[in-house]
């Protein structure tokens, strides 16, 4: 893991991925100053810091080490010994929990339903941010107050004339109103944060193309959409993320069984095995949901964290 | 010209617009309304009822104990998340020995730490709920485990069978998953204050928990109120946590009802969508004096530097 990390602190091994909006770590040169009482209290905070960081490191990691453990052991023994090591390595309970638990049915639904969401709103996201970021119109303020609006109400309180909403126009249990409704509660942060983002950019390209006699729409999706990749990245991690840990939504819009995203089938099945004590079945399932999402963490995990907390950063 | 820019403009929007009108704008303006009715959710014939939601509302013992609940949870939960991430990314950045003679540095490999606390901000609160529901199962669960491996026998609880522990083990959850990302998101802050600032400190005679108060905190003042208000929405949320990882869910003895989980119950079970939606409206006020309040104690005079 050192090895993985360490080098992204090299300039020019991951510096090109990095969006223009994280304030860049500045590299000073190494400078003199006096030794002495700084030093020693310097090496005394050292051992202390590297202490307390060592224990939450433990405390976040031990959790997670313990599913895995637990989901290649057999029932017996995560009853008898909830810490000790696998007697042998039972990865017959992920296949298990992958066709019988039909965690693997969850996986392709999720795909299904995230993928679509995903593209929807990066370009209507987009679209309407470029629109509010460049032009001039009557309404413009309302509309973009209306979307930034939507971050901070309580999607709760929504829930309930929405489920009648989606009942009514024959959406609810389906994929496409699953979908569209990922779309249209991912947009206020979208605009939020692209709206900020085009204005960044330079005007005088998209000018240039409109004298040559591109369309709007032209200049949109060939200049505009590639200069501003790196935000697009960014929220674009940002609603994946969101979209494919999506919980409520789905527990309350999509209850069909054979339709269920992997969270929400997640906890149905930890609610109805547990009854039939299939534990391992159980941690199994966890860890089939946690682990493709913690390796593809691990390996943008630059672009992640600058993704999720970019938006905070504003 | 104009009137190509115009159509445009229609063209781009309209889409976005009407997606977010019909999903998420009509629901809230509906719950407003529905809050006056007393509407069941089952039928679709219901009368206006004027206030009776919200006279039944302040007369409900089980909505204040909600409402002590979220507050208690609003009070706790940011506190402690944002106190650890100030402390692990202060540790990160300013706790290194000084190494190439710089009188200030982070800690090795602190790349490194980052990554791992990170880790839960990757994870649905589903599956961190879950994981959390498994760790204290009295049983088999790791926690009671662990406490009697190294001896600490007494210690061992029901947890989330126990009414006095139930809310706190919740709480424990929520700040678990939440202090990576707070520390990731201060030492990017971090990370753009100028070194110098502290070396003068130092040379000054300032010690290093000196410089945190004096230094980091007031130029960090604008990230962390940001990050207050984050954590206030979480902490009001709190329905996947209370819904997967409790009881009943919502107890033992009501002791970790929250509002979000009262108004999916008032709906989805009791079938009363218009005292539901009188809960959701209570819960949007709570939400916007919260933002007022953070807002007001946080004003500062901004920093530049």
């Amino acid at each position: 893991m050192t090895s993985q990390a360490e080098p992204s602190e090299l300039p020019g091994v991951t510096k090109d991925d990095e969006p223009p909006l994280a304030a860049p770590a500045a590299k000073r040169p190494p400078r003199f100053t006096p030794e002495g009482r700084i030093g020693s209290e310097g090496k005394v905070l050292n051992v202390f810091s590297h202490g307390m960081l060592v224990i939450w490191g433990l405390l976040v990691t031990m959790p997670l080490l313990w599913a895995v453990m637990s989901s290649l052991k057999t029932d017996k023994e995560i009853f008898t010994s909830p810490w000790g090591l696998p007697s042998a390595l039972h990865f017959d309970n992920w296949s298990r929990a992958w066709s019988k638990s039909n965690i693997g049915d969850f996986f392709f639904n999720t795909v299904l339903v995230v993928g679509c969401s995903l593209v929807g709103t990066m370009l209507l996201g987009a679209m309407a941010a470029y629109v509010l970021a460049r032009f001039e119109f009557p309404g413009k303020r309302v509309v973009y107050f209306m979307f930034v609006g939507g971050m901070s109400f309580p999607i709760i309180l929504a829930l309930v004339p929405l489920f009648f909403v989606m009942k009514n126009m024959s959406l609810l249990n389906t994929f496409h109103g699953l979908i569209l409704v990922y779309i249209a509660y991912s947009l206020p942060f979208t605009v939020f944060f692209l709206t900020s983002f085009f204005k960044t950019l330079p005007t005088s390209v998209a000018e240039a193309a409109l004298i040559d006699g591109a369309s709007h729409t032209r200049t949109f999706f060939q200049v505009m959409l590639p200069m501003a990749k790196p935000g697009l990245i960014s929220v674009g991690i940002f609603n994946f993320l969101g979209q494919w840990n999506q919980y409520m939504l789905p527990t309350v819009l999509n209850t069909d069984e054979d339709k269920r995203v992997l969270t929400q089938g997640l906890v149905q099945l930890a609610a109805s095995q547990q009854y039939k004590g299939d534990w391992s079945a159980l941690f199994a399932g966890l860890v089939l949901a946690m682990l493709p999402v913690l390796a593809a963490y691990i390996v943008f995990q630059r672009q992640v964290q600058t993704g999720l907390t970019a938006g905070a950063l504003k | 010209m104009q009137h190509g820019k115009y159509r445009f403009i229609a063209g781009f929007l309209a889409l976005p617009v009407i997606l977010y009108a019909i999903f998420v704008i009509s629901p809230f303006v509906q719950a407003i309304y529905y809050s006056f009715t007393d509407w069941t959710g089952l039928s679709s014939d219901f009368k206006m009822v004027g206030f009776r939601n919200y006279d039944w509302l302040l007369k409900d013992d089980l909505f204040w104990k909600a409402v002590g609940h979220n507050v208690l949870l609003l009070l706790v939960v940011p506190l402690v998340t944002l106190g650890l991430g100030l402390f692990f990314s202060f540790m990160l950045n300013v706790g290194g020995r000084g190494r190439k003679n710089a009188a200030v540095t982070g800690v090795r490999g602190s790349s490194v730490y980052k990554v791992i606390y990170f880790f839960p901000q990757v994870l649905s609160i589903a599956i961190v709920a879950l994981l959390f529901q498994f760790t204290y199962n009295p049983r088999n669960g790791a926690l009671n485990a662990f406490l009697g491996g190294i001896g600490l026998d007494g210690l061992q609880q029901q947890w989330l069978a126990d009414p006095n522990f139930a809310l706190w083990s919740l709480m424990v959850v929520m700040v678990w998953s939440n202090v990576g990302f707070y520390v990731v998101l201060f030492s990017a802050g971090m990370s753009s204050i100028p070194r110098d600032f502290y070396e003068a400190a130092l040379l000054d005679g300032a010690n290093r928990v000196n410089t945190f108060f004096r230094i980091t905190l007031p130029l960090l003042w604008d990230t962390v109120q940001t990050g207050w208000i984050y954590m206030g929405i979480i902490a009001l949320d709190a329905f996947a946590v209370v819904q997967i990882m409790t009881v009943g869910p919502g107890g033992p003895a009501d002791s970790t009802q929250v509002l979000g989980y009262y108004v999916y119950t008032k709906t989805f079970h009791d079938g009363q969508a218009g005292r539901a939606t009188a809960i959701g409206v209570a819960m949007l006020i709570v939400t916007l004096i919260f933002a007022v309040v953070v807002g007001k104690l946080g004003r500062r005079e901004r920093l530049e530097y």
